[in-house]
């Protein structure tokens, strides 16, 4: 029955993509081990959660949603990218799709599984989660979203699955020595693929429906998380915008997720002849692209209620800008946006001569000063208020030395200008992991502060329930869901070759037909062949 | 202006007609709600007529387009449109509404079903008391999101709270406008007299862990012709509750009073107004105000607005 009809014996490189695959080295098992400890750990604080409710959290009834719901919207939006991206270049036939598609399907489906688990982790009944199919009313929102994150789940499952079928029958065909129940999944999820030309042209037929499909369900699915929001009343959500706004931050931190997501697999599985600095490249300017519609929804957004200040608005907005919550708002804005921006273009600006004109910038000697104000700032932080008639306190001193850590901050930003500047790789990964911490803050900084400034003052509450301080519970499911996260893509990426095999083959000799039969490196079609410079990294 | 009986069947004719179109809809809608026969009779709510003189003639009740999960009231209320009006002239703060209230549902500790705000609205203007029930709003953003119809809308007005129902999603107190939802966030401490009666949705008790809660008017104390325990235990006479359709409100100090005519004469308002929640629980302004007014609420600025 193993009849291998068309497909050519597997090349050097595609023996190396199979190869995470057949044997996981100590890191794989030690990297599981300690995801598992985390989610253990997480499933011990719902279990306290569970046994002692939601007062176990920082919530109170001010401030009634918090992390959970910031990581909800978090994961969904992460999600986005992966099927919208690579639908779009699929339909759009960008050739240099072809080793990373895999990747941000997989992100999809891993962030859609957390995401979808957050809200029931929210609820203060699970055990009633059966009434919302019982008798949901689809008036509320929240049916919508369950609509349409199961519609997506389903969708992008799917999606994920069948550019896999041909793949997962040359898994079949090969990886005979892995254990039984592997050789029982490749079996059944084959489905019988043998590469006739009549499968190969209804997996082309669905590849092309569902990509055309998923990109209404992709957009749907984070307009209505962002209705959640903005069917309410309340300032700071009710906002007309929120859909596409919610999907253009979506898409922007999905992209940069991806990139994330490139940079690890690139190390870990040894991927350089695959995930080239070119692919960095392209969707560095994805991300930039997204970057730059997601800042103008920012600034349509704060602008447009900012300039006219109404009454209700009014203490949220001075709240994000100079209050309390200033830090958090301006870290998503610059820090989220600006910097990463900022570093994507970075490597394209010709010369860079001035920083190097300054000796003093050097980053090892800075870093190294930072840490050390730091230490001394904590050191005068702590000390008692010894000599009262001192002309200077430690609270003087330790004021000092956080000035001169901010100043040193800069300095050390300034100097790493030119580091990442000749290391365009490094540079974009490190814009989009910004991107993703940015995005994190933000999605906290949307849903929290609304619920501290209510129309209503505060009054009359203990002051710890009049704000919002996430407790060890909040902090170890979150860590769970990154933990879970990750440990869904991993697994995946030990089962299923994380680069499609059979579409950079394909892709390779679309690019050899083109340009002739000698290999030619084309980085930018089929660039798994291209022995494009490995700078930086 | 005395009620002739033809003028109070003529009422209750009105009623029973805008029940009846409500009832047209919300059958339209899938929900069948009997309505109240022709010809039946309702016990005025504001009923010790002998202390206030007669019972006003109401202006024909207004035909009310339920939302869409309205449910029906009990039979005793049918035809029951409940309202409140807070008179803020009248309010010394002393929040002897939330005490009684408190002990009544047995509001666990940190809820205020009905919380008193020391209000302010400009720099100018002075502070005053404000209480804060549940608004009972006829366009309510707490109804509209539930996902699972743990809280809906009653035909006689009331937006009840199921708490066997309630999933605990918090989505009803993001959505309020008026912070005036709580939530079990854990187990609350029992007494023997909670736990004693059954739960049910007219008293809302006894409370459990992870869902919402928040005042329901006390609609078996008005079915039974008496004040909620806020109304009733108000000495300053502020809280007025009645039934619309009756067009007569009533306070603690036995004032009865045509609602119409109080709300309109006295520049009633709604709180938050133009957010179109259309609550039933109207404000007279705190104007020649007749106790000392509350300190200057320095905290209201570090929250809301």
């Amino acid at each position: 029955m193993r009849h291998e009809p068309e497909a050519p014996a597997l090349s050097e490189d595609e023996v190396h993509l199979l190869r995470p695959l057949e044997h996981a080295g100590p890191g794989y098992y030690a990297f599981v081990g300690v995801l598992l400890a985390v989610i253990a750990w997480g499933v011990i604080a719902y279990v306290v959660q569970l046994r002692y409710g939601l007062g176990v959290t920082g919530m109170r009834d001010y401030v009634s949603w918090g992390v959970y719901i910031a990581n909800f919207v978090f994961f969904i939006g992460v999600s986005h990218v992966g099927a919208l991206m690579s639908a779009i270049l699929r339909i759009t036939g960008a050739e240099w799709r072809r080793p990373i598609t895999r990747m941000a399907e997989a992100i999809t489906f891993a962030s859609l599984l957390m995401g979808a688990i957050m809200p029931v982790v929210d609820m203060g009944r699970p055990e009633r989660l059966w009434e919302i199919f019982a008798f949901g009313r689809v008036q509320s929102p929240v049916l919508w979203d369950i609509l349409s994150i199961s519609t997506y789940l389903t969708g992008s499952t799917i999606f994920l699955y069948l550019p896999m079928i041909p793949d997962i029958a040359l898994l079949r065909d090969r990886l005979t020595g892995v254990s039984r129940w592997r050789r029982w999944l490749y079996r059944v999820m084959a489905l019988g693929w043998r590469g006739t030309p009549e499968q190969w042209a209804r997996l082309e037929r669905c590849m092309g429906i569902m990509a055309v499909l998923i990109i209404p369900i992709a957009i749907s699915v984070h307009t209505v998380v962002s209705w959640i929001f903005g069917m309410t009343l309340r300032q700071g959500w009710n906002s007309t915008i929120f859909g596409p706004y919610f999907v253009s931050g979506a898409l922007y931190s999905g992209a940069a997720a991806v990139v994330t997501a490139m940079a690890a697999f690139r190390w870990i599985y040894r991927l350089h002849r695959y995930v080239t600095l070119d692919h960095f490249k392209k969707m560095s300017y994805l991300v930039l692209t997204l970057g730059f519609v997601y800042g103008y929804f920012t600034v349509a957004e704060y602008l447009t209620v900012g300039y006219k200040m109404p009454e209700a608005e009014r203490s949220l907005l001075e709240s994000l800008f100079a209050g309390h919550l200033g830090g958090l708002f301006w870290f998503a804005q610059v820090a989220g946006i600006l910097v990463p921006l900022f570093l994507i273009i970075l490597p394209t600006i010709p010369g860079l001569p001035w920083p190097r004109r300054l000796p003093v910038l050097r980053p090892q000697p800075i870093a190294a000063l930072a840490g050390l104000t730091a230490v001394l700032m904590v050191i005068a932080q702590r000390l008692p208020p010894w000599l009262p008639q001192a002309a200077l306190t430690a609270a003087d001193i330790a004021g000092v030395l956080r000035v001169a850590l901010w100043i040193l901050l800069g300095a050390l930003a300034l100097s790493m200008i030119p580091v990442l500047h000749a290391r365009p790789l490094l540079s974009i990964v490190v814009a989009s992991v910004l991107v993703n911490a940015g995005a994190w803050i933000k999605r906290y900084v949307i849903v929290v502060p609304t619920l501290l400034h209510p129309y209503l003052p505060i009054q009359g509450v203990p002051w710890e329930w009049a704000q919002y301080r996430p407790t060890w519970v909040e902090w170890s499911i979150t860590a769970a869901a990154f933990a879970g996260f990750m440990l869904v893509y991993t697994v995946f990426s030990r089962l299923f070759p994380i680069v499609s095999i059979w579409e950079t083959r394909e892709g390779a000799a679309a690019a050899q037909e083109k340009t002739g039969p000698a290999p030619h490196p084309a980085p930018g079609a089929g660039g798994q062949f291209s022995s494009a410079p490995q700078a930086g990294g | 202006m005395a009620l002739s009986r033809r003028g109070f069947l003529r009422l209750v004719a009105a009623a029973g007609a805008s029940l009846g179109a409500g009832g047209a809809l919300r059958r339209l809608l899938g929900k069948a709600v009997p309505a109240a026969s022709e010809g039946q009779t309702i016990p005025a709510f504001a009923a010790d007529a002998s202390r206030t003189g007669q019972l006003v003639a109401g202006t024909p009740a207004a035909s009310v387009i339920p939302p869409l999960t309205v449910a029906p009231a009990p039979p005793e209320s049918r035809g029951r449109r409940w309202v409140m009006v807070i008179d803020l002239a009248r309010c010394d703060g002393c929040r002897k509404c939330t005490d009684a209230c408190t002990a009544m549902h047995f509001v666990p500790f940190g809820q205020e079903w009905i919380k008193v705000y020391a209000n302010r609205d400009n720099e100018v203007a002075g502070a005053y008391w404000f209480p804060r029930p549940c608004m009972q709003c006829d366009n309510p953003p707490c109804v509209k999101v539930c996902p699972v119809g743990a809280t809906y809308k009653r035909a006689d007005g009331i937006v009840i709270q199921n708490q066997d129902v309630c999933i605990g999603c918090r989505y009803c107190m993001a959505a309020c406008p008026y912070s005036a939802r709580y939530f079990n966030w854990v187990e609350p401490p029992h007494t023997p007299e909670e736990t004693a009666r059954p739960y049910s949705l007219d008293w809302n008790y006894p409370h459990r862990k992870g869902v919402a809660a928040k005042c329901i008017f006390c609609p078996a104390l008005l079915r039974e012709g008496k004040l909620a325990a806020c109304a009733a235990a108000c000495p300053m006479g502020a809280i007025y509750m009645g039934d619309e359709n009756e067009d007569t409100v009533t306070n603690s100090q036995g004032e009865t009073v045509r609602f119409s005519a109080l709300v309109r004469d006295n520049g009633g308002h709604r709180y938050l107004e133009e957010l179109g929640t259309e609550p039933r629980v109207y404000y007279l302004p705190p104007r020649n105000r007749q106790y000392p007014a509350p300190p200057e609420p320095a905290a209201t600025k570090e929250g809301g607005r």
